[in-house]
């Protein structure tokens, strides 16, 4: 392991920034925008609203018209174009890797680019390859032997290997299928965890923005913004009716993923291990639906309390108890799912190992979801966060 | 008599195998006329051409030029210039450097042109300057079709230097030149028959180089 600096994230900030193309275009109209350092802010909107225009004027790919953009306080115009965009990681939609060149040589590109010696910058490459989930047994191949999701790890591993404070990110994952783009965002998330870079990350996808962004900038038509806020304050509280149709129709259950399933009130009445005695299931009798757990506490399935015999339970004729949700872990979204998939209605509650903790009704869920909101009404209807053109 | 059989009377003939006019001097002439014809092509096409091709400006004036050169008879050529020049190797090159530049121009800017946009953005915004986008980024995945212009050119020039016989020069033409002059029809057709081997050979080379100088990664095998 080469003992590289940690450079960490940095503030970027959008003054009012128009981009008006010399056909007359205007793809950005007065934007304003403070991007927080160490954190994933993420421009979404539909296709045409000015988001590419945004980030390639961060990069100076594009020359705003009007306006000033600040990194650390200083105006990007201050230092030369190439210094300002190798302290930026860029990373575009079909990754863009170089085809006659390795892997290993593509995601080495930037440091030979810096000086530094083939031999350091193959190991920093190989580095990288594992960080970003790699095989590194793939680094002496070609692109064209990698597949897209493979690709665009090069991709996001190439833009990393200077250790850039500052990623850019445009559509990145949007040509991959939804396996694997959940996957490549999941990967992010980590990565993100672990280095705490500035990320910009451009989507038109709403469910992208809202699983990544730290803070999501919604844009409109005509290259303005419509809202800047939190993923959860944007469910919450859409500015207006263009955010809350573009949020779409399901946004109520959608924001439940904000909320944990931890403060569930859990039963464990109706849970009967297959060994149970008479005395037990008696006492269990007067739910209408028990839930069977091998003798280790993990479920087997749901039963009618009349087609249990003491001693002898049959374990062929339950019904299945569906998916189970991790109270630690989970939403109340993912609570919800499983209260709803189950067949009497009720969700199973387990733990790490998978041992049953209890269960829980629609109803009981219902009532946490009505506690929940009511407790964040107060918050959602503060000032949102983040500059207000 | 037939083709083959004065083809069979010219290369039995031992007095063709050396001498002034023999057969390894008058192919060592002909290479280093095709040499340096398309040495001068590229000279100019090469450069031209990655630079249009990167800018992607000036690609119409391009094409006409182009379309204007090929429309160039190259003896017609040389035939004026030989009395406005007089004779010489000159005379001889600048039909040849004509007749090359095209495909070379040509086919370097389309080759550029046609490399996917999204590495040469990557390539940008990762703060490469553009110089080193060209050469290191452009120019390798471009290279395939470019050496096929270079090919096309070379192929046309080993037929075309024949002409330099006409201006007292040496090279294969003169076996063809000399031939229908005494009327020594082996000649003709041993000459014609080494001019067309040249130009195979020639293939061959274009593709050995396409092995070597070519990434794996672009010929994707
Ligand atoms: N180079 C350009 N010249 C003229 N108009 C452009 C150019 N690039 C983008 N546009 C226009 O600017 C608007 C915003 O484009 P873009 O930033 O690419 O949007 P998005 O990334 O949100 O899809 C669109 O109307 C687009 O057609
Ligand atoms: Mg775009």
């Amino acid at each position: 392991m080469s003992a590289h600096r940690r450079v960490f994230g940095a503030l970027i900030r959008m003054d009012s920034v128009t981009k008006r193309y010399p056909d007359g275009t205007v793809a950005v109209d007065r934007l304003s925008l403070e991007i927080p350092d160490r954190s994933i802010t993420v421009l979404v909107g539909p296709s045409g609203c000015g988001k590419t225009t945004t980030l390639r004027m961060i990069n100076r790919m594009v020359e705003p018209s009007e306006g000033t953009i600040l990194l650390d306080g200083e105006d990007v115009t201050r230092q030369p174009v190439t210094t300002l965009r190798r302290s930026m990681g860029y990373v575009i939609q079909n990754a863009g890797l170089f085809q006659h060149r390795t892997i290993v040589d593509n995601i080495a590109t930037v440091p030979r680019m810096l000086g530094r010696s083939k031999r350091e910058a193959r190991e920093r490459a190989a580095e990288l390859m594992e960080r970003v989930g790699l095989d590194t047994a793939l680094a002496r191949r070609y692109p064209y032997q990698l597949s897209g999701g493979q690709q665009q790890r090069v991709g996001v591993a190439r833009a990393l290997a200077a250790d850039p404070p500052v990623l850019l990110m445009d559509e990145p994952f949007s040509a991959v299928d939804p396996v694997v783009r959940k996957g490549l965002q999941d990967e992010l998330l980590r990565i993100q965890d672990e280095l705490g870079k500035t990320i910009v990350f451009v989507t038109h996808d709403i469910d992208e923005a809202i699983r990544l962004g730290t803070m999501v900038a919604v844009m409109r038509e005509g290259g303005r913004l419509a809202q800047y806020a939190p993923p959860a304050e944007l469910l919450s509280a859409p500015a207006d009716a263009f955010v809350e149709d573009f949020l779409g129709a399901d946004r109520g259950v959608r924001r439940l993923s904000f909320f944990p399933a931890a403060g569930l009130e859990l039963t464990t009445v109706p849970v009967v291990p297959v060994d149970a005695t008479a005395k037990r299931l008696g006492a269990a009798a007067k739910s209408p639906y028990l839930l069977v757990t091998d003798v280790d506490g993990r479920p087997l399935g749901w039963s009618e309390p009349r087609d249990l015999t003491p001693g002898d339970i049959g374990t062929d004729r339950l019904l299945p108890y569906g998916r189970p949700f991790t109270p630690g872990t989970d939403s109340l979204r993912a609570a919800l799912d499983c209260a709803v998939l189950s067949p009497t209605g009720w969700a199973v509650a387990v733990d790490a190992d998978g041992k049953v903790l209890g269960v829980v009704s629609q109803s009981a869920i219902g009532e946490a979801i009505r506690t929940a909101h009511a407790g964040h009404a107060g918050a959602a209807s503060a000032p949102v966060t983040g500059a207000v053109s | 008599m037939n083709v083959l059989d004065f083809a069979g009377a010219f290369f039995g003939d031992g007095a063709h195998w050396h001498g002034y006019d023999g057969i390894p001097q008058r192919l060592l002439e002909h290479v280093q006329y095709s040499l340096l014809a398309l040495g001068l092509a590229a000279l100019i096409g090469l450069p031209v051409g990655l630079v249009t091709g990167h800018t992607g400006r000036g690609g119409n004036a391009l094409a006409l030029v182009a379309t204007a050169a090929r429309a160039l008879p190259s003896f017609g050529l040389l035939v004026l210039i030989v009395i406005m020049m007089g004779f010489g190797l000159l005379p001889v090159m600048i039909p040849l450097v004509i007749l090359a530049v095209p495909p070379i121009l040509v086919t370097t800017y389309e080759a550029v042109r046609s490399v996917d946009p999204a590495p040469v953005d990557a390539a940008r915004g990762m703060g490469m300057r553009e110089g080193r986008i060209l050469l290191q980024v452009e120019l390798p995945v471009a290279l395939p079709l470019i050496l096929s212009g270079l090919r096309s050119a070379a192929i046309q020039i080993v037929s075309t230097a024949t002409i330099a016989a006409y201006v007292s020069l040496g090279g294969l033409g003169r076996y063809i030149v000399d031939g229908l002059y005494q009327r020594d029809y082996e000649k003709v057709v041993g000459g014609a028959t080494l001019v067309a081997v040249l130009a195979l050979v020639t293939l061959a080379l274009f593709w050995a180089a396409g092995r070597l100088a070519v990434s794996p990664g672009v010929r994707r095998r």
